[in-house]
């Protein structure tokens, strides 16, 4: 009887397991024939890379682009990095993209990773995204010269704050606008404070722990529309729209010859043949003239910033210059 | 009240029949996990966890919240049916609940804790409705410095969990904080203790640490051990209770949630110090009403002490979703699996992802009643999962600690990770080392390190700035008296009751607290 009971034991214990892998859901398999493709995501689902990522997977299979399904998989770590040598060891893979940006362009430094983005087969650019200055309501900083101002009176003076780690779109750009105001960006970056995203940022501004902040606009759409920050500046070159935001000047608009941009786009592994490149790089421009892409774009507040091929690959090597170069000037490399 | 609306689009999203059924799943699994010997609530969330990547966040919270709660009744179940608390929150129930089963009264024992659980719960949940909004917003004018008073005030009260020896606890405490110094540099970028591995460069998984050392190091612990005699298991009879049970059990019940609640609320109240109030003022009423059972098996002993669990395990929610601070083994699991679902607890989540706040709380409600429908029927055949043979039983451990390690990240790199961090479990039970202080240690050490590494940062390197809120100073003050206070509670405290445990299945750092 106990034995009998002891294996009734056992077949519940089986089938639950079935079940927690049934829910967890099995992976798709390829098979070598098929047009189905894999898109690997640097970061978490629900962070930039993947609203990226996963908008232009939509519209390429909504509009049956590439002939199959997508599997799209997150591979998080260190900043990108462990995703970018996913897709370095699948040399030749002509299945594969990768999204990717400027924030991995900064951790491969950080994470002292042997190859840099244009290593691998660059496709096309795909959005551009604006940083704002941002300060508290009552902040006595009111335009974009205050901030020049203080900053030159005393760099040390001023808490900043941003987003993402050193090598970060959100530290980068304070150290290169302090440059192109004559400041010394090692004095700025002294007090620059890493905050773990747009929520914790949020809150020490409104918390007036830090005196600016230095992160992506649509993150504080919700903050600006009450007044409760206000945007001193946005990077682009040009002004962006909404309450609260447009009446925020471009850098250019207010004397600071500098324009800076987060940006994100796809690569595919390296060591694909030619043809399978111009393949992949019509699929993207397909999906790219699509009333949904543009739909996509409009939604999120991305700009639409759109180029290929060698055009993109040149533009890598510049943005890994131009982040080596402020590295290097914080001696953080 | 608006957020009773809020709360009611909550509702709203959970209650499809899917979601149900999600739920259901969660809460046998959880019970099902959690009623394994020496696995407290927040091994059985870690292990489960994996299961729910994959499911959109709503499905995704209702099936954690299932699990959750079964996770931990079912660590009671084990507590009074094997007296193996699977945590040291269960410790006071397994007294008396233990005592009662032996006395052929375990049905009640795990009815009076079902029931007690979900009263517990569900007053928790419903004040955590109330009150965790009203923190949020005072929450932004809590700065680095206070969250850093906070972190202290939350390693003082590790000391609590240092078990017997105090050396071999701060060992434990010490190995789990150079874990957590593992990794790049916050401010500078720069690798520590990596050895030049990018995967560890990204500093090691709490999730990783918390199944080797818990699960596998228990696997491994009892294979070594495996020619020592099974468990005695306890007969269970059907679960239901009298009237005098009843009427015996609702004093406790609300009591424990009274003592229970504001302890979880703070930040580092936790839940030994109600559950042991509850348990003494227990004691003391059935001693002035003239039926002391106390000794023998007395229902407000288990009554009393699992509601004050349950309270404080939905405290714990306020400074989580409040603060996004984790003051428990579990609910340290719990902020890890919020993030993975995209939400980001601290002072901006009730403002900025309300619909998913209320979706979660709803999801509690729900995944709370469904334990309850659940597992009073259930309970005796809960009991026989206990009696699989243990090579079976480990190799399922096994199973599902591999399984969540690899799910993690999905790198094989983890499961090196997880076998060399499951020897130091094993060889931490061998020489007789608290596990739990490692966990806390991994946990607490880098949320420290960043809370300090903030406050300078912002203050330029000015030490005063630690003390320059009123809200750090009050928690300064409250870590003195969190100092004192032990000094004199050992000396009114009686002696720790004599608790028999089978060697080799049960032994545990958390069995080791009970001798404490």
């Amino acid at each position: 009887m106990l034995r009998h009971r002891t294996r009734r034991a056992a077949a519940a214990v089986t089938a639950l397991a079935a079940t927690v892998l049934l829910a967890s859901g099995c992976g798709v398999t390829r098979g070598p024939q098929s047009s189905n493709l894999t898109m690997l995501i640097p970061n978490s689902p629900g962070g930039g890379y993947d609203q990226t990522g996963r908008a232009a997977v939509a519209v390429m299979e909504n509009g049956d682009i590439t002939g199959g399904s997508f599997e799209v998989t997150n591979v998080i770590g260190a900043g990108g990095s462990v995703a970018m040598s996913r897709l370095m060891n699948a040399e030749g893979d002509e299945r594969t993209m990768m999204t990717a940006g400027l924030g991995v362009v900064g951790s491969l430094y950080s994470f002292a990773a042997p190859y840099k983005l244009h290593d691998a087969t660059p496709l096309a650019q795909l959005i551009e995204d604006q940083e704002g200055v941002l300060v508290p309501a009552d902040s006595p900083l009111k335009t974009i010269d205050d901030l020049v101002q203080a900053w030159r009176d005393d760099p040390s003076a001023i808490v900043v704050g941003g987003g993402s780690s050193p090598g970060g779109p959100d530290h980068l750009f304070p150290m290169q606008l302090a440059g192109a105001v004559g400041v010394d960006p090692r004095e700025v970056n002294d007090r620059y404070v890493v905050y773990d995203g747009g929520g914790p940022l949020t809150s020490a501004l409104l918390g007036n722990k830090i005196d600016v902040g230095f992160s992506g606009v649509g993150e504080f759409e919700g903050q600006l529309a009450s007044g409760e920050l206000r945007l001193l500046a946005v990077s682009g070159d040009e002004r962006l729209d909404g309450d609260g935001i447009s009446d925020a000047p471009t850098l250019t608009e207010a004397g600071i010859d500098l324009v800076f941009t987060n940006w994100r786009g796809v690569l595919a592994p390296p060591g694909i043949s030619d043809e399978r490149r111009d393949e992949l790089i019509g699929m993207l421009e397909e999906m790219h003239a699509t009333p949904e892409w543009q739909q996509a774009l409009e939604d999120n507040g991305w700009i639409d910033e759109f180029k290929t091929g060698d055009d993109f690959d040149t533009f890598l090597q510049e943005q890994d210059e131009r982040v080596a170069t402020t590295l290097e000037e914080l001696e953080l490399l | 009240m608006d957020n009773l609306g809020l709360l009611a689009d909550g509702f709203g999203a959970v209650l499809t029949p899917e979601n149900l059924l999600y739920a259901a799943i969660g809460v046998l699994l959880g019970t099902f996990v959690g009623v394994l010997p020496g696995i407290g609530p927040a091994m059985a969330v870690a292990l489960l966890l994996p299961v729910t990547y994959g499911l959109d966040p709503i499905s995704a919270f209702i099936m954690f919240a299932g699990i959750y709660y079964g996770g931990m009744y079912g660590g009671s179940t084990t507590a009074i049916l094997l007296n193996t608390p699977g945590e040291s929150a269960s410790v006071m129930t397994a007294l008396e609940g233990n005592l009662m089963a032996r006395a052929g009264r375990a049905a009640q024992a795990l009815a009076t804790a079902a029931i007690g659980s979900f009263i517990a719960g569900t007053i928790g949940t419903i004040l955590v409705v109330f009150f965790a909004p009203a923190l949020a917003s005072v929450a932004v004018e809590i700065g680095a410095p206070s969250y850093f008073a906070l972190m202290v005030l939350a390693m003082v009260m590790v000391t609590s969990v240092l078990g017997g020896s105090w050396l071999r606890g701060f060992i434990a405490l010490f190995l789990g904080l150079t874990i957590g110094l593992v990794g790049l540099d916050i401010n500078t970028g720069q690798p520590r203790l990596s050895f030049d591995q990018p995967l560890l460069a990204d500093r090691i998984d709490v999730v990783v640490v918390a199944v080797a050392i818990f699960a596998l190091g228990e696997a491994l612990w009892v294979a070594a051990h495996l020619r020592r005699s099974p468990a005695h298991v306890i007969p269970v009879g059907r679960p239901w209770m009298s009237g005098a049970d009843l009427k015996r059990s609702w004093g406790p019940w609300l009591r424990g949630t009274a003592f229970g609640f504001p302890f979880g609320a703070l930040p580092a109240g936790g839940a030994e110090i109600p559950t042991f109030l509850s348990y003494v003022t227990e004691k003391r009423l059935a001693a002035r009403k003239g039926h002391d059972e106390f000794g023998r098996g007395a229902i407000e002993g288990v009554a009393g002490p699992e509601a004050a669990n349950n309270a404080s395990a939905a405290g714990t929610f306020v400074p989580l979703l409040a603060l996004g601070l984790p003051v428990t083994a579990t609910s340290a699991v719990m902020l890890a699996a919020l993030q993975g679902y995209g939400m980001e607890p601290g002072p901006g989540l009730m403002t900025d992802q309300p619909e998913l706040v209320w979706a979660l709380i709803a999801s509690l409600l729900v995944g709370n009643v469904l334990l309850l429908v659940l597992n009073l029927p259930l309970a005796p055949l809960w009991a026989k999962l206990l009696r699989l043979p243990r090579p079976q039983l480990y190799a399922g451990i096994l199973f599902f600690a591999t399984l969540g390690a690899f799910a993690t990240n999905l790198q094989a790199f983890d499961l090196f990770l997880l076998l060399l961090l499951g020897l130091l479990g094993l060889m931490m039970r061998r020489f007789a080392l608290p596990v739990l202080p490692l966990i806390l240690g991994v946990i607490l050490g880098p949320l420290m390190e960043y809370r300090l590494r903030e406050a300078m940062a912002i203050s330029g390197g000015e030490v005063s700035a630690l003390w320059s809120e009123p809200l750090a100073v009050v928690i300064y003050v409250i870590v003195a008296i969190a100092v004192v206070t032990p000094l004199v509670v050992r000396r009114v405290r009686p002696a720790p009751a004599a608790v028999a445990y089978d060697e080799g299945l049960d032994l545990t750092a958390d069995d080791e607290e009970k001798v404490r």
